[in-house]
Order: structure tokens, then C-alpha cells, then sequence
């Protein structure tokens, strides 16, 4: 909402800066993003009068003027030609700086001097979009009569300033000048000054050009029109226009720009109706019928649909409701006779037919908000007033009106302690009804309580709490003394799997990983690019009503696809090294849930590449797990995975429970990401993780006996896990087996093809006594034999 | 004999100057004070002597040997001190060069965000309460008094995975959950993932993430959420931040207010950054939670009242570091990463 201060200062009188009114304004709760003048302190531009026009002796394409501005005349050259002899136009002297810093300079075009620029609204710092199509093109010529050498920036309001407003939705009366009026009124104290309507002079009636208007549809409320005859389209006058420009509106001629600004002024959109295109001399407001068109104002043909409310007269539709006219009843220079509509339609509808042809106008952005229906007769009122005051037409008598549900005045009863207790102050009654009072809700005291009647205008008010907000915007929140909570202390608590999240993420940093963080939604086609066979459950996901693209369709089952996405993205901006986590929701349908709502389950997803292998990996999950407090983890061979290597990828297994998957991914999926290096993954239950934490820690005596140490090395087939002979090991060890570690797997000179060596040391320990060669040597024999029993092991010499 | 000995003292003494290695020194040592030494020779004789002339001549001896010990061990000290003097001074390195073996992993910024602010509202005897990222309608809009024509509900706001159930668009839901299940009194905040249909570009993404928070109790008031914010402001952004409390409107408050801060980056002086205002804009929303929300929820909104405020997380992320594009946040680039 853009609010021009000299229009505003209209109706309340202050000399108060943009600056000042500004500031107020927003701590009172309308939000002013800035506060800008068209073309501040532009000098020396000045009326002139073209007193004679020659051709350049040496260029086709320019022009000699002399021009009179009032104390001489001077020769300027221009390129421009829409001007005649007599005109008044402005007139940049030497020496003026116009927007885009342009410097006006005495120069020399072709051998004739030129001692100025004549401006068009542009080169005087207007936007495109508010000047109007007569004075698109070629220089500005005045409409009216000013002193010659009177100071352009002043006639034009150069150096007025415009506030500009965030005028939040609940607030639709604020998108007025006299809306905020009043706000400026109750903000700084000082009295509203409305313009009083009022109609000089009417004639004939109004039957004589409408035969009636007939209200079908209930999404309108009400219909009010007067008509004005003997119409003269032409330019509005130049005060009129330049509040419209400055408001943010172009000039288009005198009837509809009159409608424009009564909508700036009041907040209340106006149509104006052609009203010698009314077939049948009827208005009817109706739902449009499917298949109906309608070619609107900018030019297009729409197709419309039942749920779009039109008005149409006796045959088709002419405008649709609050959004946009039409063409064919539109306000042309053959014009003579008006209606001027001002209607109350339902916001929704307005709202829904705006989006639908994506048609946001000035009007229908206030409709659908909603908007007082009492006003709908006063703005049209205010126009036909307007019609008198610049003599655009004739009044013609009475009017007709369609009202069906009449907006009244509705009390709010407020209890004083209730306002200062909600607030946390400590205001006196008076003042309370001060400020109510002061936004124009007559308010009294009635015993304890105070009541308040409330304009019609001010459809957000409805409860106490309501009417607490207004004392407090007025007292100021920022005026608000702060007051500590009081109360039972009590101590914050976070989540429980918070908690381990934080652990995780604080080792996994250790651990030398970057934190991830990725879009809860994916494209489908990740589903093939990771290579899931066709019946994998984790194709059964989730999609969106509207996404916003494929990409964004799906709810992700998985979190290995927007991994390998980021993996694959560091790889190719040539990132050598990524090792990344993230700790996401999946999302699974659950056809028991009572509010349809699917259950969200977290996954912890490791994944690098650039460094390390499948053991990293798993090292990476052991000292995690195990430092949560978990053990017994079983890692068992999974081949059957088609995104993962089938020779180098696990099932991680705990009592039997599927905790994850941990492997190398396979090529052709990292092949589908353009990723050309070995990359690792796992996917974890992340709340299988936290139901099995553990961080209870109990100390366990030191050793007081000294270990022995035995290595090993024996042959064994290619196929044998050393999860095997570990097995062995620790079966027969029992409890004096401190630890078996593996030190080398040997494959080449003498072993035998398809067979390898494996070394591995035995740690065995006692917490009772020193063991002897003896016992000990008895265990390894026991080993060995088991290894070459079960395993057809070869003890390697 | 008396002379020979201090002649050997003399002569030992004086050999000890010139000794350069502890090698040397050793040799010295055995050579005069070895049992095969010139001074054990000499003491061998002592039997010759007569019995007043022993213990004279053995004092004298005495010296003479502790003497040179004591010559023996200085010149030791001395030798021993300057090899490791040298040693130390051989093995002097290049103390610029780095190793960069150990890598220490880094949290993402905008987590690691949440992370700070839920810390500090949990020191403030606020519970961290999470909720799930798909939402009931009711959780989402209606029972947070959300107009029924309110465009956000549209589908070109919202994303919809049935009628009923959608992509929650604030984190406000679990407030709502947190008030059915817990009751009154209540004092929580909730952060997590959010999503509204917007296209990506530098300043939106179809997820962004929030906090929220909720204090619901008897005799709550406007005062208590300005000092409650207050706090929070300046525990996050440094103690010099003033706040400003402008009115506003939400449907789930009443009153309600936007919160500017100081400008992070002139700290109020006014740049381009805060287009000169000294005010970083519309960093929180909050007000006095809306009676029909408290009943909609269970609770008496006669005899309890509550604030509530939530903030965009990845903007207040994006503006503590300095941040440009919210992209950076969801392209996980490693080497954006590695700098937080």
C-alpha cells in the first residue's frame, strides 16, 4: 500500500515529516518499509511555452525550439515532435540533474546550441507503469495553465513523498488514504478531518437508463449503482492524475481514474459501466456458466467456470465480480452514459476467480479481504461528487441498491483488569477508553465493564482480546515494561532421543564426518537410480497432492538417494574427499494410524568416498554403537541388495534384529550419479538405536595378572569368513581370551590359488591368576584342531 | 709423598680442562682413581709409612681423591649439559609446517543452530517437544484458528498429501499437540523441518525450518513475553541488541506482535544491509495466544492465558554468519561445510 503524505495530510492536518508519520505509524502496527519521493530535490526544471518549432538545417530528425520560460526565451533542440506551438511543457535548464544522474549540459547538435532538455514524465523520475498511454511517448505537455517559469518539481509534486505500507490481511480498511488517516489519527492525537459527500445537483432518473438489477448469486451482498449522464471522456485534471501516479495508479480518463481514486480513498472498488452496452438494460450478478466467456480488460478471452461470480446483463457476462471488466462494456472516448458500481462480493469467490486467471488487481486484492458494505454506497456517492467537481458528467436522479444481509454496529464489552493483566500494565480506565475512543469505537463505562461500539468498517474486531491489542498497539508494545516469569521453577528437559542424537552426531564429528542436511522430499526417479527392483517395499512411498515439480513429488522411504546426490554433486564441483551424516525422517504409509497420518521413522546415513573402505565404515558404526552403550552386533553377507556391491556389503544384525545396511555401492549406481570413485554407505535405525542404547557404565577391575600373547597364521579357502575362525577362537577360549585381533590376510607365493593366508593374534588373560604355558597351550591346540576340523585349516609354520 | 700426591691431584686437575668427550672423562677416572690407578698405587705404599705419618698422609690422600671426584663430576655435568644443549639444538624443526592428519567433522550450521537455541530455552526451564513433519489439517490450521479462507490453506501455499493430512507449514502443530496431551500449565519450544510451496531461489526453499515456542500458565502477560525474548535475543546475538516490539497480526495471537533486533551487522548504527534503518526486520513473530486456540485445545483461556513466538531458523542461521543464499544450507558443498 503506498500512501503519499501530501494526500494523507488531506484529512489530518499536521506538520509532522514522512519520517516522523512513519515511524509512529509502525509502532502502532502499520509496518513501513520505506519512505521514497519521485525525484527528490530536483531544481531548475521550469515551465515553459513553445513559442516556435523550425526544422535543423543539418538533421531530418530534430527539431529548433524557442521557448518562453517567463523571464527569456531559450533555444533548446529535441528529437521529440508531439508537441505543437503554445504547448507548456517542462523544461530541464543547464545545469539540472534528472534521475539516472543525468547532467543537462549547453551542447552542440549539428552546429545549433541547445540550452536545455524538454522532459517527458519519465525523464522526471515517474515509473513506466503509472504514466498513462497519451503521455507514454514524446515530452509531458501540460493540460492546464501555470506561470511560465514556475518550478515543474512543485506543479508535478516531484518532491512529495510516498510512504510505502505493509498493511497486514486482518486490516483490509487500512488499504485507504482515509484508513490511514484515522491510524495517524489515534497514532499522533490529532483529529480526521473526512471529506462530507454530498450530490449538488441531479436530474432525470435512473429508470430511464436501468431497468433493474437483479442479484442471483449469494456471493454478492450488495449491489448499489448510480448512472451519469451527458459524460465527456477526457484526461482527468492534472491534481487528479498526479494522486493517482503517486498512489501507484496510471491515468486512464476522467470517469475511471474518478473510480480509482475513490478506491485509494476509501478502500471500496468501483466499476464503471458503459451503460449503453447493457444488453437489455440489466445488471444481473451471477455465477458465470460453464463455458461462458468473457474477454477482459487486458485483452484475453477467458473461459470461466461455475464457481466464478460475473456480472452480466440480460445475455452475457460483462465483468468478472471484484476481479476485472470487461472489454466490451469498458469506457470508451464514445462514452456518454456511466453506472458506477460499488458492490460487496464474497471475498472467497473473488479470491479463488483472481488466482485462477492469476488476475491480482488493486481490487481484488481488497475484496478478498473483505470489506464494509456499508461503504459501497458512500464511495459511489464520493464519485458522483467527483463527476460534479471536475465536470465529467451529469448526476442522474436516485439509485438503485441491493442489500441483502446489512452490516450494523456490534458492542464489545471489555473488562479493564482483563486488558492490563493480559497485557501486563497497569493503565487507568480513562485511558483505556482514550485510545479506544480515539479509533473512532465509542466506548463507555457501564459499571465495570467497558463497552465499545464498533464501526462497521472494522471487521476484525470481535472479541475482548481484540480490543486488549488496540490498547496496547496505542499505549505502544514497545512502551511495555518487561516483566520476568514468575513462578514453580522448573528445569527444561530435552527429548530422550535428542539426547542420543546429539551423542551420535558429537562422535561421528569425531570420527572426522560432516553434518548433512537434505529435503524430506524426492523425486520418484530416485527410486530407479539407486537401482530398487520393482517390488522393493521402499517403493511404496508417499506422494504429494501439489508438488512443487518431480523432483519434490515423493516422501523419501530412503535416505540413500539425496546422499548420493550430494556426494555426487561435492564429487563433481571436484571435491576429492566428502565424509558426510545426516540424521533424517523416512516416511511409511500406516493404514492403522487413527489421524491418516503416516509414521515418520529416523535413519542415521553414513556415507564417503575419496578415502577409506567398507572397514572404515564399519569401524565408524562399531565405535558409534559401541560407544552408545551398544554390543553384539553380527555382520552378515548381503548379496541381494542391487544398490550395493554384492561382494562387499552387510546386513548388521542385533538378537536377530535388522539394524541396517553398510557396503560399497554398486557401480552402476554410482554410475547413475556421475560418480567415478568407490562410495560407501550405511543406513541405520536410528530408533532401534535409541530404544538400545545404553549409557550405564560399570566399572570393572583392572588386570593384576599379565597377558599372553599367541599368534597364528593359517591357510584356509578363499571362502572362509574370519568371522569364522574368530568364532573358533572365542568358543574354545572362553573366558580367557582377552582378544583376537587379525593382522594379515596373505594371498600369493606359496599358497595355493583359491586359498589365502590369514595371521591373527590371541590375547589370553586371566583376572584370577597367571596363566601357564601349559593351560594355554592346550587351548590353542584345541583351536587349531577345531580350525583344521571345520574349517580345513592349514597351520601355516 | 705428600708431594707426589698433590703432584697427581695437580696433574689431574689440569687434564680435566682439555677433556671433551664423557668417554675421555671415564678414562681419566679409571686411570687415577681405577683400582689399578696411580692414585690407588700410591695409597698402596701408605703400609710403608710410620704410624704418625698414616693418618696425616691418609687425610691427605683423601682430599686429594675427592678432590679429583669432585673435578670428574663438575666436568661431567658440564659435558653431559652442553650434548643435550647440542642435541636439543639439532633437532630444532620447522614449527610452521602442519600436519592436517586429524580430521575433526563439522556440524551443519543451521543444526547446529537449533541446537544453541533449544539449549538456551532448556536453561530457561522450557521442555524441547518434537512432532512429526506430516500433519493433520486440524493440528496445522484449524485448530490454530486459522480462517477457513485463509490463502494459505491453498494449494499453491500448502503442500497436501490427502485432503486431511499435509507438509506441516510451521512448526506450530506441536503446540497444538503438546496443549491437548499436556495441558496447562506449559512452557515448551519446538524446532524442526517446515514446508511451504515456494520455488528455490536465494532467499526460499520449499523447506526452511522453525522454532516456536509457548508459555501457557495463569497471569501470563505481554510484560512477561518481552522479557522472556529479551533474553533470548540477547543471549543469541550479543548483549548490546535492543529489541523492538511492533504491533502485528496472526490468527493464532491477540494481541500480536513482530520483533525487529538491532541490526546484526551495524549493531543500530543503520548500513545498507538494514537499508539504514539500525533494524534487522521481522526476525520473530509472537503475541498473546488467541482464547479460541486455548479452547480449541482444552485449556480454560479464562483462567489461563499464554504468549507464543517462532522464528524462521535458516534466516536467523543466514544472517549469524553472514550467509547469502539459503541454497548453501540444503547443497551440502563439503567446503561450505567445513567452515562452521
Amino acid at each position: 500500500m503506498l500512501l503519499p503524505v501530501q494526500w494523507l495530510k488531506d484529512y489530518i492536518k499536521t506538520d509532522k515529516t514522512a519520517r516522523e508519520l512513519a515511524d509512529g505509524l509502525t509502532l502502532s502496527g502499520s509496518h513501513v518499509e520505506s519512505i521514497y519521493s519521485l525525484n527528490k530535490g530536483v531544481e531548475n526544471v521550469v515551465l515553459g511555452k513553445i513559442v516556435s518549432i523550425e526544422n535543423h538545417p543539418n538533421a531530418d530528425k530534430l527539431v529548433i525550439c524557442k521557448v518562453d520560460i517567463g523571464e527569456k526565451e531559450v533555444q533548446i533542440v529535441t528529437g521529440a515532435k508531439n508537441f505543437s506551438q503554445g504547448d507548456c511543457v517542462p523544461v530541464a535548464l543547464e545545469g539540472t540533474i534528472l534521475p539516472g544522474d543525468i547532467v543537462i549540459e549547453k551542447t552542440d547538435f549539428r552546429g545549433v546550441e541547445s540550452n536545455g532538455m524538454l522532459c517527458s514524465l519519465k525523464e522526471l523520475g515517474y515509473n513506466d507503469n503509472v504514466i498513462s498511454k497519451e503521455n507514454k511517448d514524446g515530452i509531458f505537455v501540460f493540460n492546464e495553465e501555470f506561470e511560465l517559469g514556475s518550478d515543474v518539481a512543485d506543479i508535478l509534486g516531484l518532491n512529495n513523498e510516498v510512504i510505502e505500507l505493509e498493511i497486514t490481511p486482518n486490516r483490509p480498511d487500512c488499504l485507504s488514504i482515509i484508513g490511514m488517516a484515522k491510524e495517524a489519527s489515534a497514532t499522533f492525537n490529532i483529529p480526521v478531518e473526512e471529506p462530507e459527500i454530498s450530490i449538488s445537483h441531479e436530474e432525470d432518473h435512473i429508470s430511464n437508463y436501468l431497468e433493474g438489477i437483479e442479484v442471483e448469486s449469494d456471493n454478492c451482498n450488495r449491489y448499489y449503482a448510480k448512472v451519469i449522464k451527458d459524460v465527456k471522456i477526457q484526461e482527468s485534471p492534472l491534481w487528479l492524475q498526479r494522486k493517482l501516479m503517486e498512489a501507484g495508479m496510471r491515468p486512464i480518463n476522467n470517469i475511471v481514474d474518478i473510480t480509482n481514486y475513490v478506491m485509494l480513498e476509501y478502500g471500496e472498488p468501483l466499476h464503471a459501466f458503459d451503460v449503453s452496452k447493457l444488453e437489455g438494460r440489466k445488471i444481473i450478478v451471477r455465477q458465470a456458466k460453464e463455458g461462458e466467456t468473457l474477454v477482459t480488460l487486458d485483452n484475453a478471452e477467458r473461459k470461466l467456470i461455475d464457481s466464478d461470480l460475473v456480472i452480466a446483463d440480460e445475455n452475457n457476462p460483462i465483468a468478472l465480480a471484484g476481479v476485472m471488466g470487461g472489454l466490451d462494456s469498458e469506457i470508451t472516448s464514445e462514452t456518454t452514459a456511466v453506472l458506477f458500481e460499488g458492490a460487496n462480493f464474497n471475498p472467497k469467490s473473488v479470491r479463488l476467480t483472481a488466482k485462477r486467471y492469476n488476475l491480482r488487481s488493486e481490487a481484488s486484492n481488497r475484496f478478498e479481504k473483505g470489506i464494509d458494505p456499508n461503504l459501497a454506497s458512500l464511495a459511489v456517492d464520493r464519485c458522483c461528487q467527483l463527476v460534479e467537481l471536475i465536470g465529467a458528467g451529469v448526476v442522474v436522479g436516485s439509485s438503485i441498491d441491493v442489500y441483502k444481509e446489512k452490516n450494523e454496529k456490534k458492542t464489545i464489552a471489555l473488562r479493564p483488569d482483563r486488558a492490563n493483566k493480559l497485557l501486563g500494565l497497569n493503565l487507568s480506565v480513562e485511558k483505556m477508553l482514550d485510545y479506544l475512543n480515539s479509533l473512532g469505537l465509542e466506548s463507555v463505562l457501564e459499571e465495570d465493564l467497558i463497552r465499545s461500539t464498533i464501526p462497521t468498517y472494522r471487521l476484525d474486531l470481535d472479541i475482548e482480546a481484540d480490543l486488549v491489542e488496540e490498547i496496547g498497539r496505542l499505549y505502544g508494545f514497545h512502551n511495555i515494561e518487561s516483566k520476568p516469569l514468575t513462578g514453580v521453577l522448573t528445569r527444561g528437559h530435552k527429548p530422550y532421543e535428542k539426547i542420543i542424537e546429539d551423542q551420535s552426531k558429537s562422535i561421528l564429528s569425531g570420527l572426522g564426518y560432516n553434518e548433512v542436511m537434505t529435503y524430506s522430499f524426492i523425486s520418484p526417479k530416485a527410486y530407479n537410480k539407486i537401482n530398487l527392483p520393482e517390488d522393493s517395499k521402499l517403493r511404496d512411498y508417499i506422494k504429494l497432492i501439489n508438488p512443487l515439480g518431480e523432483d519434490y513429488s515423493v516422501m523419501r522411504t530412503t535416505l540413500i538417494p539425496t546422499m548420493m546426490e550430494l556426494l555426487s554433486r561435492n564429487y563433481n564441483r571436484g571435491v576429492e574427499i566428502v565424509y558426510a551424516y545426516e540424521i533424517g525422517n523416512t516416511f511409511k504409509p500406516n493404514k492403522d494410524s487413527v489421524d491418516n497420518l503416516p509414521s515418520e521413522e529416523k535413519v542415521l546415513s553414513i556415507g564417503f568416498y575419496g578415502e577409506g573402505d567398507f572397514y572404515s565404515l564399519k569401524e565408524t558404526i562399531e565405535i558409534l554403537l559401541n560407544r552408545l552403550g551398544i554390543y553384539g552386533t553380527e555382520y552378515i553377507r548381503e548379496e541381494n541388495n542391487s544398490t550395493f556391491h554384492p561382494g562387499r556389503t552387510a546386513k548388521l544384525l542385533l538378537d536377530g534384529y535388522e539394524l541396517g545396511t553398510l557396503g560399497e555401492i554398486h557401480m552402476d549406481v554410482c554410475e547413475n550419479y556421475d560418480i567415478k570413485e568407490r562410495v560407501y554407505i550405511a543406513q541405520l535405525d536410528f530408533d532401534k538405536i535409541v530404544e538400545l542404547t545404553n549409557f550405564e557404565k560399570k566399572y570393572k577391575t583392572l588386570p593384576k595378572y599379565p597377558a599372553m600373547n599367541r599368534d597364528l597364521a593359517v591357510i584356509v579357502d578363499e571362502e572362509v569368513l574370519y568371522g569364522d575362525i574368530k568364532n573358533i577362537v572365542l568358543k574354545h577360549g572362553e573366558e580367557l581370551v582377552e582378544n583376537v585381533e587379525i593382522f594379515d590376510i596373505y594371498r600369493g607365493n606359496q599358497i595355493p590359488e583359491g586359498k589365502k593366508s590369514i595371521a591373527f593374534s590371541i590375547i589370553y588373560r586371566s583376572y584370577e591368576r597367571t596363566l601357564t604355558d601349559n593351560e594355554v597351550n592346550q587351548i590353542q591346540q584345541a583351536i587349531i584342531s577345531d580350525l583344521e576340523n571345520n574349517l580345513d585349516a592349514k597351520l601355516r609354520s | 709423598m705428600k708431594e707426589r700426591l698433590r703432584e697427581i691431584e695437580e696433574l689431574a686437575l689440569n687434564r680435566l680442562k682439555d677433556i671433551d668427550d664423557l668417554k675421555e672423562l671415564d678414562d681419566l677416572r679409571v686411570k687415577v682413581l681405577g683400582k689399578k690407578g696411580e692414585l690407588t698405587a700410591i695409597l698402596r705404599d701408605m703400609g710403608k709409612l710410620s704410624a704418625e705419618e698414616r693418618p696425616i698422609m691418609g687425610q691427605v690422600a683423601n682430599e686429594v681423591r675427592s678432590k679429583i671426584e669432585e673435578g670428574i663430576q663438575s666436568r661431567k655435568d658440564y659435558l653431559s649439559n652442553k650434548e643435550k644443549k647440542a642435541k636439543l639444538e639439532k633437532e630444532k624443526i620447522d614449527i610452521t609446517i602442519s600436519s592436517n592428519t586429524k580430521i575433526l567433522g563439522h556440524r551443519h550450521p543451521l543444526l547446529a543452530t537449533i541446537d544453541e537455541l533449544e539449549d538456551l530455552f532448556i536453561s530457561m526451564g522450557f521442555d524441547v517437544i518434537l512432532g512429526p513433519e506430516i500433519e493433520t489439517v486440524d493440528n496445522n490450521f484449524d485448530a490454530l484458528n486459522s480462517p477457513e479462507n485463509h490463502p494459505a490453506r491453498d494449494l499453491s501455499d500448502t503442500f497436501y498429501i490427502t485432503e486431511d493430512t499435509l507438509l506441516r507449514t510451521h512448526t506450530s502443530p506441536v503446540q497444538i499437540r503438546a496443549m491437548r496431551e499436556l495441558g496447562a500449565p506449559l512452557k515448551m519450544v519446538s524446532a524442526g523441518r517446515t514446508f511451504r510451496f515456494d520455488d528455490v531461489d536465494d532467499t526460499h526453499s520449499p523447506m526452511f525450518h522453525q522454532l516456536e515456542g509457548l508459555v501457557v500458565d495463569e497471569n501470563i502477560s505481554m510484560a512477561n513475553l518481552i522479557h522472556t525474548l529479551d533474553i533470548f535475543i540477547k543471549e543469541l546475538f550479543g548483549k548490546d541488541m535492543k529489541t523492538r516490539y511492533r504491533p502485528h497480526h496472526f490468527p493464532f495471537t491477540e494481541p500480536s506482535a513482530e520483533v525487529d533486533v538491532s541490526c546484526i551487522k551495524c549493531r543500530g548504527e543503520g548500513c545498507p544491509a538494514c537499508n539504514f534503518t539500525g533494524w534487522s526486520m521481522e526476525l520473530l513473530g509472537c503475541g498473546m495466544v488467541h482464547p479460541q486456540v486455548l479452547e480449541n485445545c482444552g485449556i480454560d483461556s479464562e483462567k489461563y492465558t499464554g504468549f507464543a513466538f517462532g522464528m524462521g531458523i535458516d534466516r536467523i542461521t543466514m544472517v549469524k554468519h553472514g550467509i547469502n543464499d539459503i541454497r548453501l544450507l540444503f547443497e551440502n558443498d563439503n567446503r561450505f561445510l567445513q567452515q562452521f
